[in-house]
């Protein structure tokens, strides 16, 4: 490129010109469509500096009225929020301990899939895409009657087991182990390694990318849970935050001021989590991306 | 017996046993229990056998094919507004134009939205779409001298919330998808491209799009899944399950009226089987044609 700067043909110029053209209409595209998804998190943020009922009657905008800031909402949250706080961390815990298990436990089961030729491995795989597209919510009924009859009503156990096994979890371990050299395999054999000391000490490490990025998509999906929580979980001492948030729905109480914060608030560890993980997060998605 | 479980043999069984288990006792077992429901008349403490009375009653249910219209509608709108335009702008991102860093920073930023919980955004675009005239979308629709919407109380409009709020969450994670699979494409395909005269155009036609058919295959499995399946997104933006007219009302919506809210457990397994079956038939015919359970099987 540098070679020709002196002296660039009327062409070469010409599709230089054409390059910045480019390069500006798509900057100018890509801030308005920034600014578009920033929109919704800005107005909520400075919603929460003013009073929670009046959002409510008058609706969210972009502008903020100073004579009415405070924020008494912020020492609120902090100070006389009930049960938030025990939410909160029984969404940590649960999202902490899900993630973990469903990272080992769908490895594990990739690794089969990958690694291995069995019987009745194409049905098995078969099942795993056709589990894809079962809807959760047409078997929430008899499955809530099921976790009744396993007496396990009312824990976290019955929120975490349904999820252990995730189909799209274990597609991408496995196509991501599909990348991985089988010689790494066959040494482990030769030095007399066991078959699980294989995938727990020699592959296990190797698929750190891919747990970065499957971490994040479990971490967002289980902080996130309302549908299944909801019908598990029945005292409200248990609740995780999605839940928590929506009892502060109520058509009579005025409690507007807390969910504003409390929403933002519960934004906020799965933003860290993401802005810590990003980089693998998206180089994960890369390497175990759905190739033909 | 240690001998046995460590064999070579014996191994694979043994790493896709939790999958088996959890298959077994978390989804197979609860559709077909969910097959049985739905020929029952379920009362506390009283089962009886109805047969096919269920599916029957559902197909005079004037509410059920408003519930089905508007899961059909939004799932089609979806799939007409999140995979063309992530796609291109996949491709913006994937092109040589523009500077990386600033590429990955419009990347995050429009992921950022799936981060939040269906309960956040819900609250959020409710109170944008509020009907004061004070509200963000009446301030936005005051510029073009046009009066006070009430969004959310008519159905055109109330849909077209539905849909900013679908777009808004889900932009960011299709253009993930999308990436993944362009970064997976040979440069060299492109420069073979480039010497037989082929326009940008004609490259992004017979080039990109057929190299990414498996990503956009699976874009439109799980977008044809979430489309049918949403219910939270229109319970959180109406604050529960009752829109106006039921213009927010869906399949899974009517399912969880009937299930939870009415205690009609029969009634509502044979919605739920409706709806997997509906599933079922456009995904699979798709994901056969597309050949995907072929390549799988390698």
């Amino acid at each position: 490129m540098s070679r020709a700067t002196g002296e660039l043909t009327a062409e070469a110029r010409k599709f230089k010109r054409r390059l910045t053209v480019a390069n500006w209409g798509m900057v100018a595209l890509f801030v308005i469509i920034m600014i578009l998804v920033l929109i919704p998190f800005w107005a909520i943020f400075i919603a929460t500096f003013q009073d929670g009922n009046m959002i409510v009657r008058y609706g969210l905008n972009l502008g903020i009225d100073l004579s009415q800031a405070s924020l008494e909402n912020w020492v609120m949250l902090f100070t006389d929020s009930g049960q938030y706080f025990t939410w909160f961390f029984n969404s940590v815990f649960v999202t902490v301990v899900q993630v973990v298990l469903t990272l080992l436990i769908s490895a594990f089961v990739a690794y089969g899939f990958a690694m291995y030729d069995f019987r009745f491995k194409n049905t098995l795989f078969v099942a795993v895409l056709l589990i894809m597209s079962v809807p959760f919510e047409m078997m929430m009924l008899p499955l809530y009657i099921q976790i009744n009859d396993m007496g396990l009503q009312d824990t976290y156990t019955a929120v975490i087991l349904p999820f252990l096994a995730a189909a799209v979890t274990i597609m991408f371990f496995r196509q991501y182990l599909r990348g991985i050299p089988k010689d790494i395999v066959e040494a482990g054999r030769i030095d007399g390694v066991s078959e699980y000391g294989i995938f727990f000490r020699l592959v296990l490490p190797l698929m750190k990318p891919a747990f970065a990025a499957m971490a994040i998509l479990n971490g967002m999906s289980s902080w996130n849970n309302f549908l299944w929580p909801l019908l598990a979980l029945r005292s409200a001492d248990k609740y995780t935050l999605p839940i928590g948030l929506n009892t502060l729905l109520t058509p009579y109480g005025n409690n507007y001021d807390l969910l504003l914060v409390g929403s933002v608030f519960s934004l906020l560890p799965i933003f860290v989590l993401f802005i810590a993980f990003q980089r693998f997060f998206i180089e994960g998605m890369t390497a175990g991306a759905v190739k033909g | 017996m240690k001998r046995i479980l460590y064999s070579q043999k014996i191994a694979p069984f043994i790493f896709v046993l939790p999958f088996v288990l959890t298959l077994a006792v978390f989804w197979i077992s609860p559709l077909i229990k969910s097959g049985i429901m739905s020929t029952q008349n379920i009362l506390p403490g009283v089962t009886e056998s109805v047969g096919l009375k269920n599916f029957q009653r559902l197909f005079g249910d004037r509410l059920f094919y408003v519930a089905l219209g508007n899961s059909i509608k939004y799932m089609l709108w979806t799939l007409l507004l999140l995979i063309p335009g992530p796609l291109i702008l996949a491709v913006l991102i994937n092109s040589k134009i523009g500077s990386d860093k600033f590429k990955a920073v419009f990347k995050s930023v429009l992921f950022i939205p799936a981060l939040s919980s269906v309960v956040v955004a819900g609250v959020v675009f409710r109170l944008i779409f509020s009907e004061s005239s004070t509200s963000l979308m009446n301030q936005i629709v005051a510029i073009f001298g046009v009066d006070p919407v009430k969004w959310l109380k008519n159905s055109g409009t109330g849909f077209f919330a539905l849909l900013t709020l679908a777009c808004w969450r889900w932009t960011g994670v299709n253009i993930l998808y999308f990436l993944a699979g362009l970064q997976a494409i040979p440069q060299d395909y492109y420069e073979a491209a480039d010497l037989d005269g082929a326009s940008k155009w004609q490259q992004f036609w017979h080039v990109t799009v057929p190299s990414i058919k498996p990503t956009i295959v699976f874009v439109l499995t799980i977008s044809v899944y979430g489309g049918l399946a949403m219910f939270l997104e229109s319970f959180m933006l109406w604050g529960g399950n009752n829109s106006p007219q039921n213009i927010g009302l869906t399949i899974v919506g009517y399912l969880y009226r009937q299930g939870i809210e009415r205690n009609n457990l029969g009634y509502a397994s044979a919605v739920g089987i409706i709806l997997l079956i509906l599933v079922m038939a456009i995904n699979i015919p798709q994901l056969i044609a597309t050949g995907t359970f072929k390549k799988e099987e390698r």
